[in-house]
């Protein structure tokens, strides 16, 4: 991705990059770290349709929501090179809300790793056995084929 | 009543008055120049009541703020912005200079000021109010846009500018010889040339000189740098504004933002001093004559200034509506314009009706500027899209 770095002298810097449709997205980064989400207009591609000023915080929430399917897409592409091993996301039901990873006991009855859990578009990275898990979190895992296929169906049932 | 008493009444109605001021003009989204113009006008020289015994106080609190400015606007860029900034935007920043010292040139000859009431005049309808400038580019939700570098690096030329032309003018305001007006731009482009090497090498010594995790002493250190600057530069008279501008560019990095950040209050109200000053020392009753060509001036260096943007823009391959955004952008005068008008007023050597003029002009401009920028972009949409819709089809099939 070709991405353009503009200084903008005595406010910060502007980093964005064109989309396939022709439109510009990136943000405008002030001297002292405020963020702001640009967007560019479809009639106009000089000037912004929206220039939302973000908190860390709202940052890290946005870059997570859009990184999620890169983080997977990545996984797979690493892994690639090893046969036999996959990658996957899967659903956590609702035998498990509440519950903590330990409790699953995925490693021990499938051989499936957990590389991290995504809840609402946080990505929590390497979770540890007393990691407490809500319906409706999505696990990245790492396994074989037969073992994710049974994780798919521990996590749905219990 | 005590002078002292007197005395610290009448500083607190002033600065009172001002913030009353200044919240006002925040309600209405304007810059609070204009309005500090006005509340030193109505006092004073010729004003309704006029102030005694806080003069002495006032000239000083004035020229710090003058000083402050400067050095604030120097601690926003960095020596880097500078040198690319010059090497993108000279060939629009010499157009910028021609088209809109122009017209003040000529108004001045007019009137008969002679060269060196048209060297002020030409730097009070050049310059451009980089504070009103940013502060409406931000308002407006136009950072990201891509004609906002083009506005920014003309001003990032002036005020490289400003570091060269105020040794000048001050060397012609105290009426040195041709010699000497040489030898002064000389000296101010050697240190201006030293200072952008120093910066871009060094600036880390320079900031680590001033730099503290105290805020007392950081603070106390950075003012204290600051006034100790400006003075040599007066005494070596090149302007007591280039020294705090030059040592703004010298310190960087986070010890740069630090600086900004505890020094912008004190700019503020400093500042706002000087522009009270500026309206004190003017008396109103040589306002009204002065209207008209404060009008003529207006409307002139709107136009220029607009024709400067729009040419700079279209030279970065924008598109008409981010040409006519970048030209309004650029309109706004103010504060620097002051500080020309106040240096030359401060050495006598020009028409008392040139500060009646400028303060005008500034009262026009640091509300026609916004203005401007807020109404461009649907008067262009009128102009601009009608005759691209009818094209496209044609484009298209």
């Amino acid at each position: 991705m070709n991405v353009e770095v503009t200084p903008l002298p005595g406010i910060g810097v502007r980093k964005d990059f064109a989309l396939r449709g022709g439109r510009r997205v990136g943000v405008v980064t002030h001297r002292d770290g405020k963020i702001e989400l640009i967007i560019s207009k479809s009639d106009d591609p000089d000037a912004c349709l929206a220039e939302l000023p973000l908190t860390t915080d709202e940052a890290g929430a946005l870059a997570n929501l859009l990184g999620a399917p890169q983080l997977v897409a990545q996984l797979t592409d690493e892994q690639r090179e090893l046969p036999g091993l996959h990658t996957r996301q899967i659903p956590v039901g609702p035998p498990f809300d509440g519950r903590t990873l330990g409790d699953t006991a995925l490693r021990t009855r499938t051989g499936v790793s957990v590389v991290a859990v995504m809840r609402a578009g946080q990505v929590h990275p390497s979770p540890t056995p007393d990691f407490t898990l809500t319906a409706g979190d999505l696990m990245v895992t790492v396994g074989t084929t037969e073992g994710l296929d049974n994780a798919v169906a521990i996590l749905k049932k219990g | 009543m005590e002078g002292t008493a007197l005395e610290l009444l009448e500083l607190g109605a002033v600065f009172f008055g001002l913030g009353l001021l200044g919240r006002l003009a925040g309600r209405i989204g304007l810059s609070p120049i204009p309005l500090y113009l006005i509340g030193g006008l109505a006092f004073g020289t010729g004003g309704i009541i006029p102030l005694g015994g806080i003069e002495d106080f006032t000239t000083l609190a004035g020229e710090v703020g003058v000083v402050l400015l400067l050095l604030l606007l120097g601690l926003e860029y960095s020596a880097a912005e500078l040198v690319t900034g010059l090497k993108r935007s000279w060939t629009a920043g010499l157009l910028d200079i021609v088209l809109n010292a122009a017209p003040g040139v000529a108004v001045a000859l007019v009137l008969g000021w002679g060269p060196v009431g048209a060297l002020v005049l030409g730097g009070v309808t050049y310059i451009s109010s980089s504070g009103i400038v940013a502060k409406v580019l931000s308002d407006l939700g136009r950072l990201g846009n891509r004609e906002t570098p083009v506005v920014l690096s003309i001003l990032v030329f002036e005020d490289l500018v400003m570091a060269v032309y105020l040794p000048i003018l001050t060397a012609v305001l105290i009426g040195v010889s041709l010699i000497g007006g040489i030898t002064a731009v000389g000296v101010s482009v050697a240190v201006l040339a030293v200072v952008l090497l120093v910066a871009l090498r060094y600036g880390r010594y320079v900031s680590a000189l001033v730099d503290s995790p105290d805020r007392e002493v950081f603070l106390l250190k950075v003012l204290g740098l600051a006034l100790l600057v400006a003075g040599f530069a007066q005494a070596m008279q090149v302007s007591a504004a280039v020294g705090a501008f030059l040592l703004g560019i010298a310190i960087s990095g986070s010890t740069a933002e630090n600086a900004t950040r505890l020094l912008e209050p004190l700019r503020d109200l400093f500042a706002a001093v000087f522009f009270v000053v500026f309206g004190l020392n003017t008396d109103p009753a040589t306002i009204p004559p002065m209207l008209g060509w404060a009008v003529v001036l207006a409307v002139s260096t709107t136009a220029t200034k607009i024709a400067t943007g729009w040419w700079a823009a279209r030279r970065q391959g924008i598109g008409p509506l981010g040409r006519a955004r970048a030209g309004a952008a650029l309109v706004a005068r103010g504060e620097f314009s002051i500080v020309i008008a106040g240096l030359a007023v401060s050495y006598a050597a020009v028409d008392d009706r040139l500060a009646a003029l400028a303060t005008t002009y500034v009262l026009l401009m640091a509300v026609i500027g916004p203005v401007a920028a807020r109404v461009v972009e649907p008067l262009a949409r009128r102009v601009v899209v009608p005759a691209r819709t009818a094209a496209v089809p044609t484009a298209g099939t």
